[in-house]
């Protein structure tokens, strides 16, 4: 378990870094795709098996094949197309990466949270990652879930009708 | 599987525990049908399509042309591999190997049978014949399906070639849109039975009478599978989602030879080539498998009386899985290809809205009838079958230590609190 954990995590990690490092957009793509795949492997080993199934569905699945799709219609296979000149993201990026990196491990020091991590997996199992855990969780009255989970779906509602007055609005003004 | 109660097998034999072994069994039966049957499928294909427009097929290798898939596997063994200029190597090599690794990595949760046990108390017992018995199967197959058009898009676009661009371009945009179709479909089977588990939809429809008040031998027959009992739109709607998923005639725009010449795969030769048409046969398998085991019954008998019962669940279930692929052929020797624009507003302003409000008319009819279950006195077996019955799901044993899930108990041992009625056992 800790072998396979150490394996995805370098993986996992590595393709984040090439995902940005690559020139060729569509490799860049791929790379993230690995990512999400391995994000996804990640949580089947929490026994999360459900949102690992939706991880892949929606992120490896869906977004990341759109993504593909645009990036291979707009024909950014040059590397040159894309590349930045002059702006100071780059160094920007970088000093908040290693902020946040080390804090993530600050915190790890400060909380101890390798210490309060039981040594071996708990012995009653509870099905939080199955369709079943989060339903339940999601609907319960009982715990806070589910406004927030209304008004995320209303968002994503909000989102849809905003895309589709944008494509209208853009036939309405190519044919007048 | 009900008439099947007479052979039990014995759950410990010696210091083996037998469920175990299971999985191993269903791999070597799956995996040995489908390498097997794949040369026979392109057979299949050829002479179905040969027959329904009145022509000989093929007929020169071995007797009536049976030996013509062998001289064609022969002939992609030994064809020159072709590498073309300019293409992205790495991608160009990797496509088919995804393509071809994810269509036979989706078929491992597709139940086969049920096989019963009895331990050494004399409970019984069933546990799905199938190589993983995952507890979201159908969402891990639906999530293996939509990865492979990773291997059409990538082969688009390593090749370097406007056409297959523009095949690869076509399959990621179809596929993305008839699969919201397909889960809806599939949606509303599982809102019927209540469960993501291949084995328990499939269970399910052996439980379940077709109309309130049938009489008992209907149970679990083919009038109770959920091809019916989902009202008909959901398999329809499954069906044309699937031939879509798969990029077969009539969506088969990814390859259209007649403007693409071969769409995606035109710069590939050989092997590379024949692991692409490997895949897409393979999808085939599984998307029929999927419905087989959604809609009509998965391992069950069309009918729970003795000519049928004698035949073991296995047979029925890949007699399924032909009838899918003889629907596949079918469809591609009637139907013309659909134009491109066509083919979306199908997808999108048609199969789209109709999926949706008809899971919601199921929804609500499925509520109304719980309702009044729960408000009579006396339960009908029928709504019982309705209520999802919420299992412990341990996860994949490998990763959490737990025990096989399988061992849950099967319909055989009555739900403790489910209104399914013990008449079930009754065996003909």
């Amino acid at each position: 378990m800790l072998i396979l954990f150490w394996i995805l995590a370098l993986t996992c990690v590595g393709a984040s870094i090439a995902m940005v490092v690559t020139q060729n957009p569509v490799r860049s793509a791929l790379y993230l795709v690995i990512t999400f795949l391995c994000v996804a492997v990640f949580y089947v080993m929490l026994s999360a098996q459900f949102l690992a199934a939706v991880q892949i569905i929606v992120y490896a699945g869906a977004i990341m094949v759109l993504f593909l799709f645009v990036i291979m219609l707009l024909n950014l296979g040059a590397p040159q197309a894309l590349r930045e000149r002059g702006t100071l993201q780059p160094f920007f990026a970088a000093v908040l990466g290693t902020a946040f990196v080390v804090m993530l491990l600050l915190s790890n020091s400060l909380v101890a949270l390798s210490k309060v991590r039981p040594a071996a997996p708990p012995e009653v199992y509870v099905p939080l990652g199955t369709v079943e855990g989060i339903g339940k969780n999601l609907f319960d009255p009982k715990q806070p879930w589910i406004l927030p989970f209304e008004i995320t779906s209303i968002l994503l509602l909000v989102a849809i009708v905003g895309a589709v007055i944008m494509a209208k609005r853009r036939i309405q003004d190519h044919t007048p | 599987m009900i008439g099947q109660l007479a052979i039990a097998f014995p759950a410990n034999l010696g210091p083996i525990y037998l469920p175990a072994l299971v999985p191993y069994i269903a791999l070597v039966i799956w995996l040995g049908f489908v390498l097997t049957i794949l040369p026979g499928l392109i057979w299949i294909e050829r002479v179905v399509i040969a027959l329904m427009q009145d022509r000989s097929g093929p007929n020169r290798v071995g007797p009536r042309g049976l030996l013509q898939p062998t001289a064609d596997v022969i002939k992609l063994f030994f064809k020159e591999d072709v590498l073309p200029e300019n293409v992205d190597v790495r991608i160009y090599y990797i496509a088919p190997v995804i393509a071809v690794i994810l269509a036979f990595a989706a078929c491992g949760t597709l139940v086969l049978d049920a096989i019963p046990f009895v331990d050494a108390e004399g409970r019984q017992f069933t546990v799905p014949l199938t190589v993983g018995d995952v507890n979201i199967g159908l969402l891990y197959i639906l999530a293996m399906a939509s990865l492979q058009v990773y291997g059409i898009v990538l082969a688009g676009w390593a090749s370097n070639n406007k056409y297959s661009l523009l095949g690869g371009l076509r399959a990621s945009a179809q596929v993305i849109s008839y699969e919201l179709a397909m889960g809806l479909a599939l949606l509303c089977a599982i809102l019927m039975a209540g469960s993501l588990r291949l084995g328990d939809i499939v269970e399910a429809q052996a439980t379940r009478l077709p109309f309130p008040g049938a009489p008992e031998f209907l149970r679990g027959s083919i009038l109770a599978w959920f091809w019916l009992g989902t009202g008909l739109i959901p398999v329809v709607l499954y069906t044309i989602a699937m031939v879509a998923e798969t990029n077969r005639a009539p969506f088969d725009l990814p390859e259209a030879e007649s403007e693409l010449i071969a769409g995606f795969h035109t710069e590939y030769s050989s092997m590379k080539f024949a692991m692409f048409f490997t895949s897409e046969y393979v999808a085939m398998l599984t998307v029929s498998g999927l419905n087989a085991a959604v809609f009509w019954g998965g391992w069950l008998p069309p009918l729970n009386v003795a000519p049928f019962t004698l035949i073991p669940g296995v047979l029925w279930f890949i007699i399924k899985v032909m009838m899918g692929i003889f629907l596949y052929t079918w469809l591609r020797a009637t139907l013309p290809r659909l134009r491109y624009d066509a083919l979306m507003a199908l997808g999108w302003k048609r199969m789209l809205p109709l999926a949706l409000v008809w899971l919601f008319v199921l929804a609500g009819a499925n509520l109304a009838l719980e309702r009044r279950a729960s408000s009579a006195p006396l339960p009908t077996p029928e709504a019982g079958a309705i209520v999802p019955r919420m299992r412990s799901t341990g996860g994949p044993a490998s990763i959490t230590g737990q025990p096989p899930a399988s061992a849950e108990p099967g319909p055989q041992t009555p739900v403790p609190g489910s209104m399914e009625a013990p008449a079930s056992n009754g065996a003909p």
